[in-house]
């Protein structure tokens, strides 16, 4: 018994410090290092934006992850804009005006995107009012069965004498 | 009453069924251009074969024009370039290429081995005119009307069929649009 715990806590122990060291070496795959920003805030910002922005040419990965040309030249837009001082939404207007809504992974709220922003919490919100309906209904047809008149009272009685003999 | 709630899950099905479906057939690199309706962005580069000339908007604009992105390290573009040539030589409009991210000794070499297809070369070895295009890939066409305005933008190598079926029409109605506008 003991023997077990000390091996879950080793094995425990183990694969916390492979995640720290997977997640660090994630975070040196970032091809950041070859960029020097003015402060570190800068950094935080313009990895932030980077990542929210996807790369048009390999369409599933953002503008970190991809390493086609594209995404190299965006990257060091995105990172230059920041350190030129431009603000978020600066940057992301400049990009959605060359390439488009398409490059954002968070689309704007609008009347085109409402159905893509609200649609989850609905059916969400529809789902619950299943759940509640169905549940309802279920509860209510238990109530019905536990009410007996009293001839099916006696009758149960006496099946359950006969049974003790 | 009854029943017709338990064909919900079908008709939700079949639903999403026909929808997906119909994604099968999207192209998902054929992108809306945010720049269709927008003038060609400013630029002033470098003539690719001479650092020397400076050229700018102005010389690339007049008349209904295809300005096509191309670069030697584009395979596609080598499976453009003969259908360039053809186009060339049948004098409909002027094709301004723009070297795109490229190397000006190769591509020199390039179209003087296979024939030059482009009125004028710009060199955009930096890929700054390709951003402000809103490029993400060669080759890449775009047709330009006689104001400058992109009209069109083609991502993919052009062939015989998407010209006779997409861009030519087109051309022709711009050219009809610019000839209108000479009259007035």
């Amino acid at each position: 018994m003991i023997a077990l715990g000390y091996k879950r806590f080793i094995l425990c122990i183990w694969f916390s410090l492979s995640a720290v060291f997977w997640m660090n070496t994630a975070a040196n795959a970032t091809p950041v290092d070859t960029y020097q920003f003015k402060s570190e805030d800068n950094q935080v910002r313009a990895l932030s934006i980077a990542n929210e922005l996807r790369c048009p040419q390999c369409q599933n990965q953002n503008l970190i992850d991809s390493n086609s040309p594209v995404a190299h030249d965006l990257r060091l837009v995105v990172f230059k804009m920041v350190d030129a001082g431009k603000s978020d939404s600066e940057i992301i207007e400049f990009m959605t005006s060359r390439y488009g809504e398409f490059v954002l992974y968070k689309p704007k709220m609008e009347p085109k995107t409402y159905l893509l922003w609200l649609g989850p919490l609905g059916l969400l919100l529809t789902a619950f009012i299943i759940g509640l309906f169905l549940i309802r209904k279920h509860s209510s047809r238990t109530n019905v069965m536990q009410s007996m008149s009293d001839d099916e009272q006696k009758e149960l009685a006496d099946l359950l004498s006969e049974n003790k003999e | 009453m009854k029943k017709l709630i338990l064909f919900i899950p079908l008709a939700i099905f079949l639903v999403m069924g026909v929808l997906l479906y119909r994604g099968l057939f999207l192209n998902p690199q054929k992108l809306d251009s945010v720049l269709e309706g927008q003038p060609v962005p400013s630029f002033e580069l470098q003539r690719l074969e001479n650092a020397d000339e400076l050229l700018n908007n102005t010389n690339i604009q007049g008349q209904v024009s295809l300005l096509n992105v191309w670069a030697t390290w584009c395979p596609s573009c080598k499976y453009e370039h003969p259908f360039l040539m053809r186009l060339a030589k049948q004098n409909i409009l002027p094709i301004y290429g723009i070297n795109y991210r490229d190397e000006r000794d190769a591509a020199i070499k390039e179209l003087a081995t296979e024939g030059n297809p482009y009125v004028l070369n710009l060199f955009d070895n930096k890929g700054r005119l390709g951003l402000d295009l809103g490029v993400y890939g060669a080759p890449e066409s775009f047709l330009v009307d006689h104001k400058g305005i992109i009209r069109f933008r083609f991502a993919g190598p052009i062939d015989n069929r998407a010209w006779t079926e997409t861009l030519f029409p087109m051309v022709k109605q711009l050219q009809a649009e610019a000839r209108e506008a000479n009259r007035l």
